[in-house]
């Protein structure tokens, strides 16, 4: 083992979070923050099917033919979501309302197969419960961060709480709209990645092409 | 000692190894308000030509200034005369106070009252503009070394000409913020962003506060006073019920129209149009293609017709005076740097954009103006259109080059 088990579960966190560095899991991230309960409900979604499906994919790594691991990777997967679907809906059926079909979508969310397939199918057991735990809190923090600025500046309220009185209740805070709709988190992940890049550095890619300038001419 | 030789022992402590070295971007800022760059092309090709991005940039500048007179002009009007409907009495605010301490009263036949009180809605929001996207523009040149550019004065006019009167200061401030940042700078700063700044900036402020940037109640700034806008009346009951409102075809082209600050009068747009061509700053396929568009498929939707939809029946020359459309026209089609890059590609994109107005205005009825909208839909494709104008060019060329031999 290259990394310590501590190390499996920090690094996805920051250093090589799944959305910010790798840039997966995108889509989900766009629809399911725009309110924190939902953002939150979604995040305990994630980490339980990626953790529980590395766990049993690694389980069952040497019996797995090469030639068809994705399907039974995808049964594994799939199976996992159903039941994350199933209790949602039978504990928290306003908020699995909301959700909607992005619950069902775990199923193709890059980071889960990504997990299984880089690192699950190579690893021990424990290992890849703690690498999909690991990824699936990366991916939550930075939910749960998007959903932070786009729920208290988009309805000034946080977990539904009111926070900032917005003036169509008498207080104070014009609520921006635009937090409201999808694209708003496509800016808030970029400037997110923007700011973590502009801390850690080593994030930075190497740039394909270079313009010319007049000195190296 | 002249303002040359104080520059010029200035300088060394804002060059590389100086002491301000970082802020070299303001020095050259300042220095080349007053002098040209003695900066050269070193390398070939050199191309001998009197135009650089500063005269460029603000030639533009210029040519809005019938746009910015009318501006004020029509906003004193509009709002002198709804002030004239509902009374002085209801109103507070510090501008009335002064025009009325001043002197000036505020009737709508006084022609000062009209452009002072324009003034004082316009100079609030033009010069929080500058100051909030300047404040931007400095740092990011501050940090990323490059120098603070002209284009930014455009973008700020622009930006505040395309604001309604009525604007909160701080929405101002976030949406030239935005723009800039995320319009321009993200992208490596002027000559490199591939959607209009002042635009970019504008279509946040209208999808974060749509109450504040569209509606009836916005546009002329008194409480209590309501009233759409040419194109909302047009929507609602067609084009031919605008007369019922006291709006003609020749109010609507002279400007005397709700609208937002700058957009109003296509005369004002025109004229500044005229002066952007002869200065070949403007390039005129880009507004042949444009008016094509527009006209040939508002008349298609003439022919087509609709029972329920007026605005299928308003024809091009209506569509041409209100809303925005003249202003988009003018200054933001026209902008180099987002449009297309070939001559064919500058016809197909100012056909697109023309198209794009027409269809958001007619058939979608969530948003009754179009062109900020249908122009960055243009600047995305212009990318896209270039590359199959070049490579049907490459195409052509080498078939050519078959047949010869």
């Amino acid at each position: 083992m290259s990394q310590t088990r501590k190390q499996l579960l920090t690094d996805p966190l920051v250093d090589n979070n799944p959305i910010t560095l790798q840039v997966l899991g995108i889509c989900s991230a766009l629809a399911v923050t725009s309110s924190l309960n939902v953002a939150f409900v979604m995040s305990l979604a994630v980490i339980a099917v990626c953790g529980f499906s590395s766990l049993f994919i690694s389980f069952l790594r040497h019996y797995i033919p090469n030639s068809i691991r994705i399907i039974v990777q995808m049964v594994i997967i799939a199976s996992l979501v159903i039941l994350v679907d199933q209790i949602i809906k039978a504990y928290a059926y306003e908020i699995s309302k909301t959700l909607s079909v992005f619950v069902g979508l775990i199923i193709t969310n890059c980071i889960v197969m990504g997990r299984a397939e880089a690192f699950a199918m190579k690893n021990k057991p424990f290992e890849s419960f703690v690498d999909g735990v690991g990824n699936g809190l990366g991916y939550s923090l930075l939910l749960m961060s998007v959903g932070v600025i786009r729920e208290l500046f988009g309805s000034g309220s946080l977990f539904g709480v009111m926070i900032f009185e917005p003036v169509s209740n008498g207080g104070w805070y014009v609520p921006n709209g635009l937090l409201l709709l999808p694209p708003s988190a496509f800016f808030i992940i970029g400037f997110i990645i923007w700011g973590v890049r502009t801390w850690k550095k080593s994030q930075v890619e190497a740039r394909e092409y270079k313009i010319q300038t007049l000195e190296e001419h | 000692m002249s303002l040359r030789n104080y520059f010029h022992s200035l300088e060394p402590h804002f060059e590389k190894g100086g002491k301000y070295e970082k802020y070299y971007p303001l020095f050259e800022m300042v220095e080349t308000i007053f002098f040209t760059s003695n900066t050269v092309t070193k390398v070939a090709p050199h191309a001998r030509s009197f135009v650089d991005m500063k005269r460029v940039m603000t030639y533009v500048v210029i040519s809005t200034i019938p746009c910015i007179l009318w501006a004020l002009y029509n906003t004193g009007l509009q709002t002198n005369s709804a002030l004239a409907t509902v009374g002085v009495e209801s109103q507070l605010g510090w501008r009335i106070s002064l025009l009325q301490f001043i002197g000036v009263g505020i009737s709508p036949e006084n022609l000062v009252s009209n452009i002072i009180h324009g003034l004082l809605y316009f100079l609030p929001i033009y010069l929080t503009t500058l100051i909030a996207g300047g404040i931007c523009e400095v740092t990011f040149a501050t940090i990323r070394g490059h120098e603070v550019n002209e284009g930014f004065l455009v973008s700020s006019m622009l930006f505040a000409l395309t604001l309604p009167a009525s604007t909160p200061l701080w929405q101002v401030a976030l949406g030239i913020s935005f723009g800039v940042v995320v319009g321009k700078e993200v992208f490596g700063g002027t000559g490199k962003n591939f959607l209009n700044p002042a635009l970019t900036g504008r279509a946040f402020l209208y999808f974060a506060y749509p109450a504040y940037m569209s509606g009836d109640s916005i546009w002329t700034p008194v409480d209590g006073y309501s009233g759409a806008t040419s194109l909302g009346i047009a929507a609602a009951e067609g084009y031919e019920s605008l007369s019922n409102y006291g709006i003609t075809w020749a109010d609507a082209f002279l400007g005397t129209i709700q609208g937002s600050l700058g957009e109003t009068s296509t005369l004002a747009c025109a004229i500044g149009l005229v002066f952007l061509l002869l200065t070949k700053i403007a390039n005129y396929r880009m507004v042949v293609g444009c008016l094509l568009g527009m006209i040939i498929f508002s008349s298609f939707l003439n022919l087509v017709g609709s029972d329920t939809n007026p605005m299928f029946s308003m024809p091009w020359y209506w569509h041409l005076v209100i809303g925005s459309y003249a202003f988009g026209l003018v200054f933001m089609v026209t902008e180099p740097v987002s449009g297309s890059h070939t001559n064919l590609g500058r016809y197909i994109y100012g056909a697109l954009i023309g198209f794009m107005v027409v269809m958001i205005r007619v058939l979608n009825p969530a948003f009754p103006e179009g062109m900020m909208l249908a122009i960055l839909f243009g600047n995305i494709f212009a990318p896209l259109i270039d590359h199959f104008v070049v490579m049907a060019n490459i195409k052509r060329r080498t078939k050519l080059n078959v047949q010869t031999q």
